[in-house]
């Protein structure tokens, strides 16, 4: 009598998965670490893992297409002579000219300024396109300090001294070689090809003492008239929004995890930083307890990407929220009608992130005349602002299915988690409870 | 000439009235007292002006210039004429760490000694020291010239780009693909330029070794990873 014996069916490693074995045998062959644009993908709790509450007997809601629900945000009070007031409180975070095109600096221009909000320069400085299309243009101060000039700091509405970012907290940048086209390497004052390293800190000022005088500075050269921001990425909230307000910030910016880059280490992307859900409530608690809470304004960013985690970002406690990323999506950045070329260049729509080789097909992330071309200002600059639109429509849904008259009247008691993390981090109640990790409670 | 007191007259008041003078005015003559090491003295000045100021300064004097003249008749705090597009700043004292940092253009003269991070990063301004300088100078320096005429501290150059340094006395260390390079003529000639104009006369360029980029970091290259 023989026995046959049941083969087991193969298994891999959840440890040594495919795409970490990729990444090991990518290495090996290289001798270099993973570049790559975008923010992180991993998985993180986020404001997916939060649900609204709505209105029922305790609350009223507001007709939907009858009462008023305001959008309007005003940032820049506390001490700037002009602050900006935008319709609506999704804003569009800083982007060089250099790791995009100057068409789609142009098209953010266009769509925010459609949409009533703000745009944002980047690391290398200010263009005359992107200042001329954008209503109100938010300039951002680099350590780089690439194209910086007091001209254009004076032409800005806002000025964003940027300390950190979502993806890359204690990080600087690198703009490879083959994006520097003549007009980049002249906005850099570097010569053609290089690659062009920005640096991780300031280079005449280093902690929040010398930067109360560094601000002191530029609000005298700008006649005390521009909101000035702090930008940090999402690594100590608490104390870098403590500290941010004793520098003198009129506004914090504040970047998770799951902000873009033009161009970083993988390995930096996916592991230094944290999600900025886990960062709201400990920044709106810094901001508290100086007494600040909506004296300083906070614009939260990394990883919104529709009306349901604007409407979470400010019921948390933020005053306005950035898109990066996003908005790049909506001028058509990883289009799947592209799905050939993103296969000639060895990846699928949707997953496109080389953003540093300059060979974006859609035109976006690349300075390559050709494909720059391929990207239409007036139609893209339209589509960003329809779905700033749709943004801004969704969180007045939700704001008035909750029975609030203006999206910032949303408030954490709005809220509740689908996962204890996210309930923790939040500081929200266990859906089904009033259970808040860390905050005591559990019963019903 | 108009006089200004900074004790009793709020920086604000002088820096407005700085700002309202453009190419062409009446007032071309200005005098700062009593500036008492004040922050940001002179700053984002756009307008073909002399200013003197009789006096320490703290942080960014005459920062972000732009076509005027100002001289510190007292030592400066870190970072003067940061970011100075053109026109000049001379300390007649020593000055602080970050002195002329991403400066973009004009003419930054030194009189003492500057501290740590003399011209970091520059984008294209002179910047001339009469003494000696402290460590990481010209780190990342893009664009420019940077003369001193004492001694250089640890790191000198470190990153640098296309900016020229010119070092009189010793150098303690170089930075990261900094290297001495060849005085030739032409390099003879620009220095002895930026002598004149700060008005250096009792040194010859003989006297002089040249310092700039190796070009080897220009690109990345894993095998260079140990440089950094």
């Amino acid at each position: 009598m023989s026995y046959h014996n049941p083969p087991t069916t193969p298994r891999k490693s959840a440890t040594l998965d495919d795409y970490t074995m990729s990444e090991i045998r990518r290495a090996a062959a290289t001798g270099i670490y993973d570049i790559r644009g975008g923010g992180a993908k991993r998985k993180v709790p986020h404001f997916d893992d939060l649900l609204f509450l709505g209105a029922s007997m305790s609350r009223y809601p507001l007709e939907g297409y009858r009462e008023k629900c305001g959008t309007s945000v005003v940032l820049g009070t506390r001490f700037a002579k002009k602050p900006i007031e935008l319709k609506t409180p999704i804003t569009i975070a800083g982007m060089s000219f250099g790791s995009l095109s100057a068409q789609a600096k142009e098209a953010l221009g266009r769509g925010a300024t459609i949409a009533g909000t703000s745009t944002t320069t980047g690391d290398g400085g200010m263009t005359p396109e992107e200042r001329g299309q954008s209503k109100t243009l938010v300039y951002q101060y680099l350590p780089s300090r690439y194209g910086m000039n007091p001209d254009d700091l004076r032409k800005a509405d806002c000025i964003e001294v940027v300390v950190g970012q979502g993806a890359k907290p204690g990080g600087g940048g690198m703009l490879l070689g083959q994006k520097i086209s003549d007009r980049v390497a002249e906005m850099r004052t570097l010569p053609k090809g290089i690659d062009q390293r920005s640096a991780c800190r300031h280079p005449d000022w280093t902690g929040p003492d010398d930067l109360e005088i560094k601000i002191l500075e530029l609000r005298e050269i700008t006649n005390w008239e521009k909101p000035i921001y702090i930008k940090i990425g999402g690594a100590r909230p608490y104390y870098d929004v403590a500290l941010s307000v004793k520098a003198g910030a009129d506004v914090i910016v504040l970047d998770g995890m799951q902000g873009g880059t033009a161009a970083t280490q993988e390995v930096f992307i996916e592991h230094v930083g944290q999600p900025i859900l886990a960062c709201i409530r400990t920044a709106v608690q810094a901001l508290q307890d100086l007494g600040m809470h909506r004296k300083v304004q906070l614009i939260v960013s990394g990883g919104i990407r529709n009306g349901a985690d604007v409407a979470k970002a400010l019921a948390l406690g933020a005053d306005a929220v950035a898109i990066g990323s996003a908005a790049l999506v909506a001028l058509g950045d990883n289009d799947p009608a592209l799905e050939e070329e993103y296969n000639k260049l060895g990846t699928t729509a949707g997953a496109y992130d080389d953003w540093h080789e300059g060979r974006d097909p859609a035109g976006i992330t690349t300075q390559d005349p050709e494909l720059a071309m391929r990207l239409d200002p007036v139609r893209a600059g339209r589509r960003l602002a329809n779905y700033l639109k749709v943004m801004t429509l969704e969180v007045q849904t939700i704001a008035r299915a909750c029975g609030h008259n203006h999206v910032h009247n949303l408030e954490p008691e709005d809220l509740c988690a689908l996962t204890i993390e996210a309930a923790a981090m939040a500081r929200v109640p266990l859906a089904g409870t009033n259970w808040i990790p860390g905050f005591g409670g559990g019963g019903f | 000439m108009r006089t200004i007191d900074l004790a009793v007259t709020p920086l604000r008041e002088l820096n407005s009235e700085l700002h309202r003078q453009s190419d062409g005015t009446n007032e071309a003559e200005w005098e700062i007292l009593n500036p008492r090491g004040q922050h940001a003295v002179a700053v984002g000045v756009d307008a073909p002006i002399k200013v003197a100021v009789r006096g320490p300064v703290g942080y960014y004097g005459g920062g972000m210039n732009k076509k005027a003249t100002i001289t510190i008749h007292g030592s400066a705090g870190p970072g003067v004429a940061e970011n100075m597009m053109s026109g000049s700043v001379v300390v007649k004292g020593d000055a602080s760490q970050y002195a002329g940092a991403t400066g973009r253009g004009g003419l930054l003269v030194i009189e003492g000694n500057a501290a740590s991070r003399c011209g970091i990063s520059m984008k294209g301004i002179d910047i001339v020291v009469r003494g000696n300088i402290g460590h990481m100078s010209a780190f990342m320096a893009q664009s420019g010239h940077l003369v001193v005429l004492g001694d250089a501290g640890d790191a000198l150059g470190d990153s640098i780009y296309e900016a020229k340094l010119f070092v009189r006395g010793s150098v303690k260390s170089l930075g990261a693909d900094c290297i001495e390079k060849e005085m030739r003529p032409e390099h003879h000639a620009q220095l002895a330029t930026l002598l004149d104009k700060a008005g250096i006369k009792d040194v010859k360029t003989s006297e002089f070794k040249r310092y700039g980029s190796a070009r080897k970091l220009y690109n990345f290259n894993i095998d260079n990873a140990d440089a950094y």
